[in-house]
């Protein structure tokens, strides 16, 4: 296990990621906590959900990374670890720092930026809170806190990388589920683990990381069993600005019909006239 | 601890959580580890990932189980059944590892020919006496030993007021180097022959009947743990409180060490029993400890009738003709002069009459309801919480105010400070404040990064942590308060020179200090604890230095080491240069990571196997080499022929591992130092809802104490009309024990808000409860409400041929803090197991109704009319 001291060895350039491996993850929420402590976030509610363990509920603008609990089918005899079937699911959800963001795309003051580590960052103090990210987030990620104003996400620690640590959530995770690195080394990584996982007859196993959308790929993959949707995972992200093309497509044809519109108003007035 | 300590000689975990990694099966029960040790259980997660196979036996189906390979739920309190199964099925498949039980068991060792078996007489074995509910032990012996018996006094371990905490050497009753043995297996009395007689009704149907466990997920199980043993192969065992919380506890982490040493699984890397301690230094407290009934390094306090007369009658019961123990005495007069300094003298025993006797139950709960009946004027309370996290909440809570004083260390403003205001006593009326007496005094307490020291955790491993800090305001540290009230006790006692006196007197108690609080030093207490050559004032490295003739001192002999140079503090270091972590911390006895380490070699000295290659001997250099510490004597050849005359670890044979014990052997048998028997039998818990099916005549453990009382009443067992489920109780990873550390903080509190009770969806149906409606939990002590966590990670099992529901409750509410609930131990009863005095809190009986109850003295009413109930 690392020590204290250990430097990531990551430079500024180089490109980042998570995998987050539900596999490996025992649902003890140590991520959860070690964000909120490093960022200074605040506790968001005390209510009592009666969702699995899951009380923190989803992504926020004060969570930043939060444990999903998927219960399943429960049969005596089978442990979750047991390729049979789904029983018990944890995995740490985390702003997905999307090859192509939609959040980044969307933002009209420059309040998100992409970082020398190739993550999507939001400067709390350019964001003029007008919440165009939020609804352009194809994984509901960022959210606007009202009582302030601004939206927040995760930072990828990008203060930790800075300094050659990695984010607090992966230093906190005890059984590595969250693994932190270079974004090409992590994607071996993640073919190797799922090589061995469906050796193991876990058939179910899968990576998340939707290359194959607009989204083209992210810096948070996911090691799953089961369907995305299980884990609330969209399976077809889009970035929203693909919808652009026709969306200026009917804005001009609309712009045409309008300009016709016009042309023929004045027709008839001038035949009135 | 006893149950430990008897088998194999330490009542400490024998292995390291590292160790894990090496596993081919990891048998998880009794603990919920991936929530309680998800640090440790990264080593667990390693060797299943190399393939290990993880077995977790649970009522519930926790994270634990949603990360091991096989979850079994079986019914809160049958636990000796399913382990008794498993033993049954390792000696009727022959599947135990035949060389290591013939030289490194007691298996062969023959019995008297008067001892009488618990399945030979409905579920007593020999010595039981009806009337005084407690055995005379005696028949249990070994044939040819002779008892230890003096002047018609009780055995030792076995007096009235006494604990098992010391009983770690096991012998003391008998002269344990002359016995009997039969090395063919077959003689009818010899310990193997009695083993499997004893365990011959604990079938895979039997586990099906009581457990609640179909057959085939049993035998699955059966196949997957015992094949994890052998030469190349090894299996680990984890548990925690959810085996200690019976009224059998002891018994059912004998049944482990039983399996253990069949399958030849102590002291070989990925394997051992791994007792997993519920926080950061709970092992340290036993080491050092917090207990009434022993000394520091186990070593037993004197009791006012029984032993201790005179230090040489002390010494004599004590010690033992071979093996460590035979040191008994270089370690208590090494003890002695550190707590009593140039006072301790050849001439006055060494001071050993400074030290005070035990005259009655001292223990936690004893004292508890010697409170509640106003027998106690004053209490500390340190780093624990027992208005929230004791059993029957209400009983401790009404007891504190026949308290004349009170005094609170804690780091907010816990349940326990505020009773007299705000209890639930207070609301409903049945203690106002105007008429408590009490008073209480709240300090604050320093956190962990506020001061320095060290934890001992759960493989004995000491780490120690440095003030990062100033702690704010009046906040001090534990070794500030207790050194600083000490210091003003001795000079109230330097100024009355009474007899009563002598003893503070005699108390060394100077400590350097520093800073403007004259905070003490910790590492000048380690020193202490650690020990010096008093004719050259050198630190000392290893307890072999210690001597009986008054030239050394040493506060825990077994921690010596830790300290071995003024400039060195081995808990200190921070660089582990292998896979155990060696480099990184001291673990007792001499930093050995795995103890009784000499298993791990075959009787002719040579490794196992390459696979499980560990610690062997070294014929060329002769001597014991490896990967660890060897726990055995370094230059003690496999083939060393024991010298009585020697004493000590020479005293053993070269192929006898348990070198406590003065056999050197690991013990199938318990031969003396148990107060329920020397085989582990099974008994329902003391409220159970099915009889017992092995020994209908014994419901529940015969020689245990249910202390009931008005105050601390019970359902009729077996089964109550009135409570008809299955109640048992455990922790939350999001939380800390009684709450006073984890709900005063935002990021914990907002993870696990609220009290609930999980529940299967067949009970929700059953009891017409819906997803997270109140309900309301009742019991004989109390009522309470929580939120209804309807899972099927909760499932009915079938008991003799019945459904039974279980009820799971995380206990860490309280009425402060940031999330506030009801007080899960209330409904809990005072009760002690024979051995340790510990109550049961992980099987007993419940009702669950819909509904929240009402508040105020409504809330008493609505229990007296449940009492009532009766169909």
């Amino acid at each position: 296990m690392s020590g204290a001291t250990d430097h990531t060895g990551i430079q500024p350039g180089e490109v980042t990621s998570f995998l987050t491996d539900s596999t490996l993850c025992i649902g003890c929420k140590a991520c959860e906590v070690a964000c909120k402590e490093w960022n200074g976030i605040s506790a968001d509610g005390y209510d009592f959900t009666g969702w699995s363990y899951d009380n923190t509920a989803a992504l926020g603008h004060s969570t930043w990374r939060h444990v999903k609990f998927v219960e399943g089918e429960i049969t005596p005899g089978i442990g979750g670890n047991s390729a049979q079937q789904l029983s018990w699911e944890f995995s740490s959800d985390v702003c997905k720092h999307c090859e192509v963001a939609g959040c980044l795309e969307a933002c009209p003051t420059g309040s998100l930026v992409r970082t020398e580590f190739g993550s999507v960052f939001l400067q709390p103090d350019i964001c003029n809170g007008c919440s165009y990210c939020v609804i352009s987030c194809p994984f509901g990620v960022v959210q606007k806190n009202e009582d302030d104003g601004r939206a927040f996400k995760c930072t990828f620690c990008t203060d930790r990388q800075k300094a050659g640590m990695m984010p607090a959530c992966a230093k906190a995770c005890p059984t590595e589920s969250i693994k932190f690195g270079r974004l090409d080394e992590l994607k071996v990584e993640a073919q190797v683990r799922l090589a061995t996982l469906q050796s193991r007859g876990m058939t179910d196993a899968q990576i998340y990381d939707p290359t194959h959308t607009s989204v083209k790929g992210i810096h948070s993959m996911f090691i799953i069993r089961g369907e995305p949707e299980t884990y609330n995972l969209p399976p077809r992200p889009e970035v929203p600005t693909i919808y652009l093309k026709d969306a200026w497509k009917s804005a001009a044809f609309e712009a045409v019909a309008m300009v016709g519109a016009v042309v023929a108003s004045f027709f008839f007035l001038g035949r009135k006239g | 601890m006893p149950g430990l300590g008897t088998s194999v000689g330490r009542g400490g975990a024998t292995t390291a959580q590292q160790s894990l990694a090496d596993s081919d099966a990891i048998l998880i029960m009794g603990s919920s580890m991936a929530e309680q040790h998800p640090v440790g259980y990264q080593w667990v997660v390693e060797a299943r990932e190399r393939g290990c196979k993880v077995i977790h036996v649970d009522p519930r189906f926790t994270r634990t189980s949603a990360t091991a390979d096989i979850w079994v739920p079986l019914r809160a309190g049958s636990d000796i059944v399913f382990l008794g199964g498993l033993i049954h099925y390792v000696l009727e498949n022959e599947k135990w590892f035949k060389e290591y039980v013939l030289h490194y068991t007691n298996a062969s060792t023959i019995l008297r020919d008067d001892y009488v078996d618990a399945e030979d007489a409905g579920g007593l074995f020999s010595g039981w006496d009806a009337e005084k509910k407690k055995y005379d032990p005696e028949t249990w012996l070994y044939k040819g030993s002779e008892p230890k018996k003096e002047n018609g006094q009780s055995l030792p371990g076995h007096h009235d007021a006494g604990g098992g905490h010391a009983k770690d050497r096991g012998g003391e009753a008998g002269n344990t180097t002359e016995f009997e043995t039969d090395d063919t297996l077959q003689h009818p009395r010899c310990i193997f022959q009695v083993l499997k007689r004893h365990f011959a009704r604990y079938t895979p149907e039997m586990v099906e009947r009581s457990c609640g466990v179909p057959q085939d997920v049993f035998l699955r199980v059966a196949e997957t743990y015992a094949a994890a043993s052998g030469r190349s192969k090894t299996g680990c065992i984890c548990y925690a409180v959810g085996w200690t919380q019976h009224s059998t506890g002891v018994q059912i982490i004998r049944a482990a060490a039983i399996l253990q040493l069949l399958l030849g699984n102590f002291g070989r890397p990925g394997g051992g029993i791994l007792a997993l301690r519920g926080h950061a230094s709970i092992q340290g407290s036993t080491d050092i400890p917090t207990l009434y009934d022993i000394l520091p390094g186990y070593m037993p306090m004197p009791f006012f009738d029984a032993d201790s007369k005179t230090f040489e009658q002390y010494i004599k019961q004590h010690s033992t003709e071979a093996g460590l123990w035979t040191k008994f005495e270089d370690f208590m007069v090494s003890f002695l002069k550190a707590w009593y300094g140039d006072a301790a003298t050849k001439e006055n025993q060494w001071g050993f009459n400074f030290l005070p006797r035990v005259t009655g139950d001292h223990s936690e709960l004893g004292y508890w309801l010697d409170m509640k009946d106003g027998k106690l004027e004053g209490l500390f309370v340190m780093g624990q919480n027992p208005a929230v996290g004791a059993p029957n909440g209400r009983l401790q809570r009404k007891a504190m105010a026949n308290l004349k004083w009170l005094v609170v260390r804690d780091l907010v403003e816990i349940e326990t400070s505020t009773f007299w205001k705000d209890s639930p006593e207070i609301e409903r009326g049945e203690l106002r404040t105007e008429d408590i007496a009490t008073e209480v005094f709240l300090m604050p307490a320093a956190g962990p990064a506020e001061k320095s020291g060290s934890f001992t955790n759960t493989q004995r491993l000491l780490q120690w942590h440095n003030k990062a800090v100033e702690p704010p305001g009046d906040a001090r540290s534990e070794l500030w308060f207790v050194y600083h009230l000490g210091r003003m006790f001795k000079g109230r006692a330097a100024r009355e020179r009474t007899p009563k006196n002598d003893a503070l007197n005699a108390l060394t108690w100077e400590l350097p200090t520093e800073g403007a609080v004259a905070e003490p030093s910790a590492e000048a207490v380690l020193a202490e604890i650690n020990g010096r050559d008093l004719t050259t004032g050198k630190l000392l490295s290893t307890f072999e230095d210690l001597k009986r003739d008054g030239t050394t001192m040493s506060g825990c002999w077994i921690y010596t080491g830790v300290k071995p140079a003024e400039n060195r503090n081995v808990a200190n270091e921070r660089s582990a240069h292998d896979a155990l972590g060696h480099g990184w911390g001291f673990a007792w006895p001499k930093d050995t990571r795995i103890i009784y380490n000499r298993a791990s070699a075959a009787p002719d000295g040579t490794p196992w196997s390459e696979e499980k290659k560990f610690v062997w001997w070294d014929e060329e250099k002769r001597e014991w080499t490896g990967k660890d510490i060897t726990d055995f004597k370094k230059d003690m050849p496999p083939d060393h022929k024991r010298d009585l005359s020697k004493g000590g670890l020479e005293a053993l044979d070269g192929d006898k591992p348990f070198g406590m014990h003065p056999d050197g052997r690991g013990w199938l048998y318990v031969n003396s130092g148990l107060k329920d028997g020397p085989l582990p039998t099974h008994f329902e818990p003391l409220e159970s809802p099915v009889e017992n099916p092995l020994y209908p005549q014994h419901q529940s453990n015969p020689p245990s104490d249910k202390k009931q009382r008005p105050d601390n009443p019970y359902a009729s067992t077996p089964h109550d009309s009135r409570f008809p489920f299955v109640l048992t109780t455990y922790r939350l990873t999001e939380h800390h024990t009684a709450g006073g550390m984890s709900r005063s903080l935002s990021h914990l509190s907002e993870l696990q808000p609220e009290l609930f009770a999980e529940i299967s969806l067949e009970l929700a149906e059953l009891t017409g409860v819906s997803p997270n409606d109140y309900v309301t939990i009742v019991t004989p002590r109390a009522l309470i409400s929580a939120r209804a966590l309807v899972t099927p990670r909760m499932t009915p099992l079938i008991i003799q041929g019945h459904q039974i529901h279980q009820v799971g409750l995380p206990y860490h509410w309280g009425w402060k803090g940031i999330v506030t609930g009801d007080v899960a131990n209330d409904l809990l009863a005072i009760s002690q197991d024979p051995n340790v005095r510990i109550m049961e809190t992980k099987g007993l009986v419940c009702n669950l109704i819909p509904g929240r109850h009402p508040a105020g003295h409504k809330a008493l009413d609505e229990l007296h009319e449940l009492l009532e109930e009766r169909p």
